[in-house]
């Protein structure tokens, strides 16, 4: 089984996310997190309170692009941070929770804003070992 | 960069020529070293908008060009409606009409100097910067839908700022055609609370130092004199025109491939200017200029207002205004024949030159004031359009100094107070509200904002008139 994790790559202007994952559920939650983390640490945001999202694209990799850009929305609209996810992928749609807290710059210290996802480095797919793996870069 | 594909024009001008789609060339301006640092994908990226519908005359780019998404940052390129021209929201960028705006302050160095820090406070406490941060303002639907046809001619109205401020604006403050009904539910949200707020990443506010003049002409008619203060700020469209690019760009995938147009890169998507997706991208991104414009007049306000709290009444007019991630309709000649274009400028100024009749009549003789950022430990840059400009990448020049190092990279080599206390020891006072974001913008990561304007100007894009220090940088 593959671990769930996340991690940012190396991007000449912005950021590159990638979640991991035995499922694309997993993989979509984990990159969900690599967003957050381009904002402030997620271990600092308290899973409060939950947003209900749902997405629908043309094929699973806009459907990442349409997952990330939802949570930017709700987090600008908002004014919130995520620190916990769940998603359903169905095909090309998803269901998910995501459950955070209002954004408190002091204890948040919020580095930067996501402007958007972008279809750059764009990939959801299955790894030889069967694992998950979700990828987008985010202009910041 | 691989320069073999690169005919070498003159030392600061190298053309790529058609192959394969291409319908036109691609022009690079740039000096060898410059070039030689750009990323190959900077010639793939300036070949595949070459081979977009109905281009004019050549895709550009400009010395600061970098990779960015579908155009290059740093990309210039005109299309022609009636020969099945597109326009593409790859070609302005997310962050529609980010720009730069000038405010003389007429005070001397030594006077900023000694209240360096009380202003620096002041700014900070004013101005309204950094992730989840609000404005001054709030918009129901009514001052939305003003606001987005009205840009800064709406802030003026509102009592941000004075009549003469829209004088020395882009478009007198407001471009026409702006359609706020087909702006979204979600983009006008985001904007809700974001009115007159700086925003993060790159954006700043920096005090500056007129440090050196190279063009006394021109210099006097811009009221810069050596040894006086300026402020500067850079931002954008905020949340609104981040959610209309982001909303365009789905739909202009879509429209693509309804239109039959070929794309090999997604983030390429664009629609004919004369459908009814393009149509919609237009009126969308020109009320998100109108935004931008209305945010960085709300902002000058604020900026005022601290001035004022410390160095009592000033007027602190504006010298200008400019844009750089916009696509506009212009009239430029072509083969000795004048023809309505669609200017697309991705991290490029507009540089209209003297006798333009679309400068205020006290700028027309020098030209239009080029504004170019630097980074917050070298210097920012004031150019005129050149004679030559109107000619030249359709009158565009470069708008900044442009990334070398990404953000992960930046955190692993510097951290932010090690930052903020260099720039200190050079005399750059750093408000902040994230160290990190501080090292994610360390000058290091930068290019050498000097080497891009010298062949700025060696190209004939621009004049050389002041260079910037900053005093004073107040960051998100």
């Amino acid at each position: 089984m593959t671990a769930a994790r996340w991690e940012h790559f190396e991007h000449q202007a912005d950021v590159g996310l990638r979640g991991r994952g035995g499922t694309p559920d997993e993989a979509f939650a984990q990159i969900a997190l690599a967003l957050t983390a381009v904002v402030t640490d997620p271990d600092r945001v308290r899973a409060e309170r939950p947003v209900e999202l749902r997405c629908s694209a043309s094929d699973v990799e806009s459907l990442l692009v349409d997952w990330l850009n939802a949570l930017v929305y709700e987090m600008a609209a908002r004014r919130m941070v995520f620190s916990r996810f769940e998603v359903r992928v169905e095909g090309s749609s998803l269901q998910a929770t995501a459950w955070g807290e209002s954004i408190e710059p002091e204890r948040h210290r919020p580095a930067v804003e996501v402007k958007a996802a972008t279809y750059h480095a764009l990939a959801v797919r299955r790894e030889p070992d069967g694992g998950w793996t979700a990828q987008c870069v985010v202009d910041v | 960069m691989n320069l073999s594909r690169l005919a070498r024009v003159s030392d600061f001008e190298w053309r790529l020529e058609p192959s394969g789609p291409m319908r036109v060339p691609g022009v690079l301006f740039a000096d060898e070293t410059l070039l030689a640092e750009m990323d190959d994908k900077v010639t793939e990226q300036v070949a595949n908008v070459a081979a977009l519908p109905g281009i004019v005359q050549a895709s550009y780019a400009m010395p600061d060009a970098h990779w960015g998404y579908g155009f290059p940052i740093g990309g210039v390129a005109a299309f022609d409606a009636d020969r099945g021209g597109v326009v593409s929201c790859g070609g302005v960028g997310f962050d529609i009409s980010c720009g730069v705006r000038t405010h003389l302050t007429g005070l001397a160095r030594d006077e900023v100097v000694k209240a360096r820090e009380r202003l620096a406070d002041a700014l900070f406490h004013k101005v309204p910067a950094g992730v989840g941060s609000t404005g001054p303002v709030r918009l129901d639907d009514r001052r939305m839908r003003e606001m987005l046809t009205g840009g800064a001619r709406w802030a003026v109205g509102q009592g941000f700022g004075s009549e003469r401020d829209l004088e020395r604006i882009e478009s007198r403050g407001a471009v026409p055609g702006a359609r706020p009904e087909d702006v979204s539910d979600r983009a006008r949200k985001r904007q809700e609370e974001e009115m007159g707020t700086l925003g993060s990443g790159n954006h700043y506010l920096e005090v500056q130092e007129i440090r050196e003049l190279y063009d006394e002409a021109v210099a006097a008619a811009f009221g810069l004199r050596k040894g006086e203060v300026v402020v500067s700020i850079h931002c954008g469209s905020r949340g609104l025109g981040h959610q209309v690019a982001t909303d365009y760009a789905k739909r202009m995938l879509d429209a693509a491939r309804r239109h039959g147009l070929s794309l090999p890169d997604r983030e390429l998507a664009c629609a004919p200017i004369r459908s009814p997706e393009g149509q919609a991208y237009l009126g969308a991104m020109r009320a998100a200029i109108n935004c931008a414009l209305a945010n960085r007049q709300l902002l000058g306000h604020l900026v005022r207002q601290a001035f004022r709290s410390v160095f009592g009444e000033k007027e602190m007019p504006l010298l200008y205004d400019v844009s750089h991630n916009t696509c506009r309709e212009e009239t430029h000649e072509v083969e000795g024949a004048a023809r309505t274009l669609f200017v697309h400028r991705k991290g490029a100024t507009g540089a209209l030159g003297p006798g333009h009749p679309d400068l205020p009549d006290d700028l027309r003789a020098a030209g239009q004031p080029v504004l170019v950022g630097g980074t917050m430990g070298t210097a920012s840059w004031i150019l005129a359009g050149a004679r030559a400009g109107a000619t030249r990448a359709f009158a565009s020049a470069c708008h900044g100094a442009g990334r070398q190092m990404s953000r992960t990279q930046a955190t692993k080599q510097w951290q932010g107070r090690e930052v903020a206390d260099d720039l200190a020891g050079r005399g750059v006072l750093i408000r902040c509200r994230s160290m990190r974001g501080l090292a994610e913008e360390a000058p290091g990561a930068y290019k050498d904002v000097r080497r891009v304007v010298e062949a700025t100007v060696a190209a004939g894009l621009a004049r050389k008139v002041a260079r910037l220090a900053p005093l004073i940088c107040v960051k998100g």
